[in-house]
């Protein structure tokens, strides 16, 4: 470390002491990078925020690209798809990495999270990264909504006819809402065009500024480790936390090796299976919308399945768009939920180890049944997991304070 | 010269100049929000659409669609008229109490102008699917008295867009506004008196 600090430290001579003198660019670097530290005992768990990192500019890169072909009317959408996937020189992989790309930036977010469960990540002082990172899943569901109508097909079409009907159920104003989300009495022409404007610029320059303060937070607080220790409360004589190694060049060698296995799978994906059976591209969709006729079977996709099944748990239009936003909003008060005096799950007791254990079961589940029709028994089943689904968070204050805990450490621990 | 200085009315300004700068920027949204409201052609385009009733049999349904929704129009024969009160206990709202559903002319057993024609919005309430016809007696369960079922979530309406209880949809189909222009053609998009 002392080694690359000289290395900067040389660099005050030249072009970058005029830029230095004018920008921040050798401090910024020192500050996120090369002396950001970060747990030296960071486990796989921890490779899903940089892969988020890389699949988002992934997606800025693609879609930009899909854009200079692709056509936001109506009349020409779906033909202008299919342009891209037939005509464009090489249009087919870039359409396929972004559709793949969505699918897998969700698999990736709901890791990233279920990482902060494991290990507390949420809990004082990253309350306000949680909540940032709360509101970047909720601008990426937005995004990826968006983004779906715009191929204008079956699926587009009653997708969002669906999903724009949720806002009118919202009492007094609900209708009035619905139509300026529109723009129109219907979803028509208009309202994919206000689509792509909010999928190609208002969404995604939102995506970018919170992505922003969610690592500049994480940056001032330091990141968690799978102990659920503070590595600030043990520093060397240097000012450095004993347990922590330099961002870069150690942790970021580290995740090229993840960013290679990522990428080798993301493009088997790509290259072999880019419908995933029908999961990541719905089969529906290969039909153009067609505004008169619902398909049979309406799902949206696998990453919205869990929040559409609990709608659609409850017979009732209000309740269930309530108990569906209460579903996404419920994680963001985790940080108060959560009474327990350890961080990490290494340190928790069984209860909370089961509930967990439970949580992912009928999130898992849910998405399973958001896929299949709305059958009775299907109904019931979903019933049920829903119920568990909100225990998880409405009984968390209980069930974690009166869990057991072990002793934390006070310094990192590695296994295997 | 900054011993000097008087709180009050630099509290006074910051507080104008902050409030100000609200009213400004309130008054600077109108033009952005009101953009996003249905523009004039699109209004337009709602204008009222015809329908010829001569080729249509009885039992038969015709889709139509007015200010890009879809509109049934279903002319219902002498068996499904009779069957219409059949499973009125299942239903939720067998009087058409909820007004805002159709207009006062329809708010009744057969939600129409004339009993053999049924005009209504193709949208669920419940999120806007498509209902699908399911007019034959038993075509959906054993007791089915015919009417339509929305394959999105399951709720289900009669044979006059009336929607049963315990389905996620809150209330009946809609009934646009419509007269008879002759006994052979509606105009769905105006009321008898607005013409």
């Amino acid at each position: 470390m002392a080694r690359v600090e000289a290395e900067v430290g040389v660099e005050k001579s030249g072009i970058m002491k005029w830029i230095d003198d004018r920008f921040p660019f050798t401090e910024t670097l020192k500050l996120h990078a090369t002396e950001y530290y970060a747990s030296k005992n960071f486990n796989i768990w921890y490779i899903f925020g940089v892969l988020a990192t890389v699949v988002l500019v992934l997606q800025i890169v693609t879609g930009i690209f899909l854009t200079m072909n692709y056509k936001p009317a109506a009349a020409d959408a779906f033909a202008s798809v299919e342009y891209i996937m037939r005509d464009v020189e090489w249009g087919w992989l870039i359409r396929y990495m972004h559709s793949t790309g969505a699918s897998f930036f969700f698999i990736i977010v709901y890791l990233h999270m279920f990482r902060g469960l494991l290990y507390g990540s949420y809990k004082k002082p990253r309350e306000l990264i949680w909540i940032i990172g709360m509101l970047i899943f909720l601008v990426l569901m937005a995004e990826a909504f968006a983004g779906y109508l715009l191929p204008w097909g079956q699926m587009s079409y009653w997708g969002a006819q669906v999903i724009i009907s949720l806002f009118g159920a919202i009492p007094f104003v609900g209708e009035a809402l619905v139509e300026l989300i529109r723009g129109d009495y219907s979803i028509s022409d208009i309202t994919l065009n206000r689509f792509f404007a909010l999928h190609v610029i208002v969404l995604p320059l939102a995506l970018i500024a919170l992505v922003f303060v969610h690592i500049v937070a994480l940056h001032h607080v330091g990141s968690n480790n799978p102990d659920g220790i503070e590595i600030k409360d043990h520093k060397g004589p240097d000012g450095i936390p004993l347990d922590g190694i330099a961002f870069h060049p150690y942790h970021t060698t580290k995740d090229l090796v993840y960013i290679i296995a990522f990428l080798i799978v993301f493009s088997f994906v790509v290259f072999f299976a880019p419908d995933m059976g029908g999961y990541f591209l719905e089969h529906a969709n290969f039909e153009p919308a067609n505004t008169m006729a619902t398909p049979e079977h309406i799902a949206p996709v696998w990453y919205f399945t869990p929040f559409y099944a609990i709608l659609r748990a409850v017979p009732s239009k209000f309740w269930g768009m309530f108990l569906m936003v209460l579903a996404v909003a419920l994680p963001f008060a985790l940080p108060w939920l959560d009474r327990s005096r350890v961080k990490s799950i290494r340190y928790r007791g069984w209860i909370y180890r089961l509930a967990l254990t439970l949580f992912v079961i009928s999130f898992i589940a849910l998405g399973y049944l958001g896929l299949k029709p709305a059958d009775t028994v299907y109904v019931y089943l979903a019933q049920f997991f829903s119920v568990i689904y909100f225990s998880f968070f409405l009984l968390m204050p209980y069930y974690s304070s009166i869990d057991k805990t072990k002793p934390v450490p006070d310094r990192v621990v590695y296994h295997g | 010269m900054t011993d000097d200085v008087d709180r009050n009315r630099r509290h006074f300004l910051t507080l104008a100049t902050a409030v100000t700068g609200v009213v400004g920027i309130a008054a600077a949204s109108v033009p952005f929000l009101a953009s996003l409201q249905p523009s004039a052609r699109a209004q337009a385009l709602g204008a009222p659409v015809e329908v010829p009733l001569g080729s249509l049999d009885p039992g038969e349904m015709v889709r139509v669609m007015w200010r890009g929704k879809l509109v049934y129009v279903l002319r219902r024969d002498p068996t499904m008229l009779e069957r219409l009160n059949a499973a009125r206990e299942l239903l939720k709202d067998p009087d058409s109490l909820v007004v805002e559903q159709q207009p006062a002319y329809a708010a009744n057993d057969h939600r129409s102008v004339k009993p053999e024609y049924l005009v209504i919005e193709g949208a669920c309430t419940h999120l806007g699917c498509a209902p699908l016809p399911q007019f034959a007696a038993g075509s959906l369960e054993a007791d089915w008295q015919g009417g339509f079922f929305c394959p999105c979530h399951g709720s289900k309406f009669d044979l006059s867009g009336r929607v049963y209880d315990g389905v996620p949809a809150p209330t009946n189909l809609r009934v646009p506004p419509y007269r008879f222009v002759r006994d052979d053609l509606i105009m769905i998009g105006v009321d008898s008196g607005a013409a």
